[in-house]
């Protein structure tokens, strides 16, 4: 006998295309779960609505990295061209005056700490990179980068019952439902 | 109410038929077929003529790139064409030159992103792949044209030795930072796209080094819309700061010369006058690549005549405007009545570099005008051909803007004629072989087509495509409910 222990990840189930998922999903938000996810091959829009989900908060991250950019530009520009080394090149005059200067700066550095942000941000929201992930054990499941569409419904929601979940799955039209488990 | 009915919406004219959209990927190909197709680029064997291309490319690169840059930082920049009054000659050019070829790559994938033309899905990866490889071979200019490459760090805001910061006020400066923070977001913008797509390739992969590599790469995308719902807000945020960021970029190289004051460069339409020019000719390149690549690896229903003809008329609108730019530039010299800007002008059209100056104005305004017929945006050959001249045209305008202003500046004892030495032009070429060879060893390793998006674009990716299938005509019955409605609210009143 085999010494690991296996643990019940969820259920997956296949459905045959983008309509049959969308409809499925909003059936699965209805019933009232809350950890379950639609694995599909490119963006499915209007998803987002049928599952329930809130818009995105990363552009508020966004914001405020952006805002960082300006200020961290501004502070370095100024800081050094007139407060801390004043120097005059050009006849070109160091003061208050002559921020307009750096504006191009200042716009660049904006762009720079919000695209760091925008990556940094998602990846954290995405809760990637994972080495590995319990759905990856399935033997269909690659298929979902190529042309499945899948719902998978997790054990630890505290809706999940393993026959009323396999019900509600085959019920909302689900085909090749599978138990996925991970080792322990 | 009786004003009402005479206020109700009656159209006039006759009935219009609605134009059916026209498909991006043709044959009604599966979404197994797209990915098979796009990742066999990648997994089958290469075709005979990748390795062709690829060995003398990377034979010159490594002549050209390794080979110049070795000579020219074991010798000194001396043994460039450079001279004190054409300090910029050559490196400037490249660098400009090269600079300009990345901007297509952005327009597609962040101001088509915008606009929703969803024709760009086909084409952005490979053109943002061209935008940081064209970045790439741009930087090695200005960074060994410094002189000291080993001084180059003195570009970064960090003060000196001598606690001397750098000058903020000076656009070189500004393009210091112009053209790492385009690089930084390019690569950002082109790495975020391909997530889904290295996830794809990593689940076609056996186990191996070669699965764990993708694996990697793919940061463990599972493709759940709790991670497309960020993911596609992330993208629209990269396109919208891309957009302005495209557009500054070849402004901020503008204002190096459009700040100083010399004569040819001192005007106000240089800014707008680059960013077309830099769109123009970043098309052309795309166009240059594409067209054998889609034979090569036959992509032909992915990258349709649709998007060649698209492209074709970018750079038709494009052109036209650079055109007007130049004659504007004319214009403006005479109209201005200064003296120096007027002579500046008289030498570039009648001076010893007059051949560099029709060049460009032949390569770049008209050429392109082919454009208007159909039946020549239809002809690959013809594209093909007006593409080269815009890439050749696109280097003239450089040079022309370049060399003839700074061989006849302010001083007559420093006129001189200017050509490029032996080094300027290996490292050119050089810079042409590395451009290649990324590019080829981009289509070995990396998805050339952005597999997630293009599956996207097809009719059946929409959640209620299902709900249309009794009514294959949309026009039809939105015309027919329209009409209907207008009956109503005449029977009412």
């Amino acid at each position: 006998m085999s010494t690991t222990r296996k643990r019940v990840y969820g259920y997956l189930a296949e459905f045959k295309s983008a309509s049959a998922l969308y409809k499925a999903a909003a059936k699965v938000r209805d019933a009232g779960f809350r950890k379950w996810d639609c694995h599909s091959p490119y963006p499915i829009h209007g998803l987002d609505g049928a599952m329930g989900l809130k818009r995105s908060i990363l552009p508020w991250l966004v914001f405020c990295g952006g805002a960082t950019g300006t200020a961290t530009a501004f502070a370095l520009a100024y800081g050094t061209q007139v407060l801390l080394y004043p120097t005059i090149v050009q006849a070109k005059p160091v003061n208050v005056f002559s921020v307009p200067a750096f504006f191009p700066i200042m716009f660049e550095l904006t762009i720079l700490f919000s695209g760091f942000t925008t990556l940094f941000g998602l990846l954290a929201l995405m809760k990637l990179p994972r080495l590995n992930h319990p759905l990856f054990a399935s033997k269909q499941f690659h298929r979902t980068t190529d042309d499945a569409f899948f719902i998978a419904i997790e054990a630890r929601d505290p809706k999940f019952s393993p026959e009323g979940t396999r019900a509600l799955l085959e019920e909302i039209g689900g085909t090749s439902i599978e138990l996925v488990e991970e080792e322990d | 109410m009786a004003t009402a009915t005479e206020n109700a919406p009656t159209r006039q004219g006759p009935k219009l038929p609605v134009l059916k959209r026209e498909k991006l990927i043709l044959n009604g190909r599966s979404y197994h077929w797209i990915t098979d197709r796009i990742c066999g680029v990648l997994e089958n064997r290469q075709p005979f003529l990748w390795w062709l291309l690829f060995i003398p490319s990377a034979l010159i690169a490594a002549v050209g790139v390794g080979g110049g840059l070795f000579h020219l930082v074991s010798t000194g920049v001396g043994v460039w064409g450079n001279t004190n009054r054409a300090m910029w000659g050559w490196p400037i050019v490249n660098f400009v030159f090269w600079i300009g070829i990345g901007h297509a790559g952005t327009l597609i994938s962040a101001i088509l992103f915008l606009t929703r033309q969803n024709w760009r899905t086909s084409i952005n990866r490979a053109a943002e792949a061209m935008t940081i490889f064209a970045v790439m071979c741009a930087g090695i200019f200005p960074a060994f044209h410094v002189g000291r490459v080993w001084m180059a760090w003195f570009l970064a805001p960090i003060p000196n030795s001598n606690a001397i910061w750098q000058n903020f006020k000076s656009p070189l400066l500004w393009d210091v930072f112009a053209v790492s923070t385009y690089f930084t977001i390019s690569l950002i913008f082109w790495y975020l796209g391909m997530v889904p797509d290295l996830a794809t390739i990593r689940d076609r992969c056996k186990p191996g080094l070669r699965k764990m590599l993708y694996g990697l790469f793919s940061l463990g995308w599972r493709g759940g819309n709790r991670q497309w719902s960020h993911y596609e807000m992330a993208y629209l945020l990269l396109a919208a700061l891309s957009t302005p960021l495209v557009l500054s970029v070849h402004s901020v190289v503008s204002f190096d010369f459009a700040t100083s004051v010399v004569p040819g460069w001192h005007t106000t339409i240089f800014p707008p006058y680059f960013v077309a020019g830099a769109i123009f000719g970043g098309f052309a390149m795309v166009l240059t690549i594409m067209i054998p690549a889609r034979f090569i690896y036959g992509l032909q229903d992915l990258i349709t005549m649709k998007h060649i003809d698209n492209m074709a008329k970018i750079i038709l609108l494009t052109g036209t405007i650079v055109g007007y730019a130049y004659l504007m530039e004319l214009f403006v010299a005479f109209y201005s009545g200064a003296k120096y800007e007027m002579e500046a002008f008289k030498y570039r059209i009648t001076g010893p570099y007059n051949w560099a100056y029709f060049t460009m104005m032949f390569c770049n305004v008209i050429a392109p005008q082919i454009f208007w017929l159909k039946s020549m945006r239809e002809n690959l050959w013809i594209v093909m051909i007006v593409a080269m001249f815009v890439n050749i045209g696109m280097w003239f305008e450089r040079f022309v803007i370049i060399v003839t202003t700074l061989a006849r500046m302010w001083l007559p004892g420093d006129w001189k004629y200017y050509s490029p030495s032996g080094q300027d032009q290996l490292l050119f070429v050089g810079t042409i072989g590395m451009f290649l060879m990324l590019f080829l060893l981009f289509l070995r390793f990396l998805p050339c087509i952005n597999i997630a998006e293009v599956k996207w674009t097809l009719l059946e990716s929409d959640p209620h495509f299902d709900d249309h299938e009794d009514h294959p005509d949309d026009g039809v019955v939105v015309e027919a409910a329209y009409q209907q409605e207008l009956q109503e609210s005449a029977g009412k009143a």
